[in-house]
């Protein structure tokens, strides 16, 4: 007798779930990080284990969970041309300007 | 009788055993994932036992503390429900077990966040947040299976039809929670049951699961008569303490 799977799952997805890639922002005021990645059956089961697997030591306020095979990454064969440009340009480093103490996080 | 150190008990045995139980599961879990989720919940279980156990020491005033509590009584002088006791079975039965006990520790801790001992009610309120969280993880669950394959339905179906009956003993009343009722500091826990059999019947209704009806209840947790799961469980959890009752970190 066939085993009954959900529709719509690649192989390797009905033998594993699928993966997920994990965002946390630690603090108001700064921006989602990604941390690391996990398995899930749904977005929901997702969040849940990112907070059991990421955020143990305190170290969230919030989580985003996005599904890996929704994200788009660069070619490493491009990156000289994606990245070597902007070699010399040393000008749009912030270094040149003296920072306030009250500016944090930056 | 010392009605405050026996209610104290309850609620510390509870956490106690089941927080045992799930951490059974660590490195058995289905998925890692998963595993650290049901050893988190098992840490937060012994996180309140030992704030409940703690107090119920110095209500009974003899010196136990925690540790002596929780290493040194036997099956007989524990006071937890039955249905934290019943094995942790397959992953199924595991969820269905903390389902119950979650739906039920939910009403607990909201109804002890107001007790007029401000220890207690300070434990319970933390202990909310906790408890919130572990509904939310095995009640996703109990729709998750429920509601899935063939073989996951008819397996928790089984769970819950084996499982409800041992919930009963969770709603156990008598003049200790008649008395912690009575004069503000604890709850009777037949108050918040409607809300529970609520909470059960409508996990049912979205998990396409059918809710036995009128189960045959077991009690007797309370009174300290167990089955002969705890026994197993206490030796396990008991035994290297009293080997070496000196044996420090």
């Amino acid at each position: 007798m066939p085993i009954l799977q959900p529709p719509n799952l690649s192989i390797v997805e009905k033998q594993h779930w699928p993966l997920w890639e994990i965002f946390i922002r630690s603090r108001q005021g700064l921006s989602h990080r990604h941390v690391g990645s996990l398995h899930a059956a749904d977005a929901e089961m997702a969040v849940e284990n990112a907070r059991d697997v990421y955020t143990r030591r305190q170290e969230g306020a919030s989580i985003w969970v996005v599904p890996a095979s929704a994200i788009t990454a660069s070619s490493p064969d491009e990156k000289e041309v994606l990245f070597d440009p902007a070699d010399d340009k040393v000008y749009r480093h912030p270094t040149f300007y003296d920072l306030p103490d009250e500016v944090k996080n930056m | 009788m010392n009605a405050r150190f026996e209610y104290l008990l309850r609620l510390g045995d509870d956490a106690l055993i089941l927080g045992q139980q799930l951490g059974l599961w660590t490195g058995h879990g289905p998925v890692l994932e998963e595993d650290i989720a049901l050893t988190n919940i098992g840490l937060d279980q012994i996180g309140q036992a030992r704030a409940w156990l703690t107090l119920a020491g110095k209500a009974e005033g003899a010196g136990r503390d925690e540790d002596k509590l929780a290493y040194f009584r036997d099956q007989s002088g524990f006071r937890n429900a039955l249905l934290c006791e019943r094995p942790n079975g397959h992953f199924g039965d595991t969820i269905v077990r903390q389902f119950l006990f979650d739906a039920y520790a939910v009403c607990l801790h909201a109804a002890l966040s107001g007790s007029s001992d401000a220890e207690m009610a300070a434990i319970a309120r933390k202990s909310a947040k906790e408890s919130a969280y572990h509904l939310r993880h095995s009640r996703a669950w109990m729709v998750r299976l429920g509601d899935g394959t063939e073989e996951s339905h008819s397996k928790v179906q089984q769970s819950l039809n084996d499982l409800l009956p041992y919930a009963g003993d969770l709603f156990h009343s008598d003049a200790v929670t008649e008395q912690a009722a009575g004069e503000g500091w604890g709850a009777d826990p037949a108050a918040f049951r409607p809300a529970w059999d609520t909470a059960v019947d409508e996990m049912c209704a979205e998990a396409c699961l059918t809710r036995p009806e009128s189960v045959p209840e077991q009690v007797g947790g309370r009174e300290g008569r167990h089955t002969e799961q705890l026994s197993f469980l206490l030796a396990e959890m008991q035994v290297l303490p009293r080997t070496y009752p000196d044996a420090q970190w």
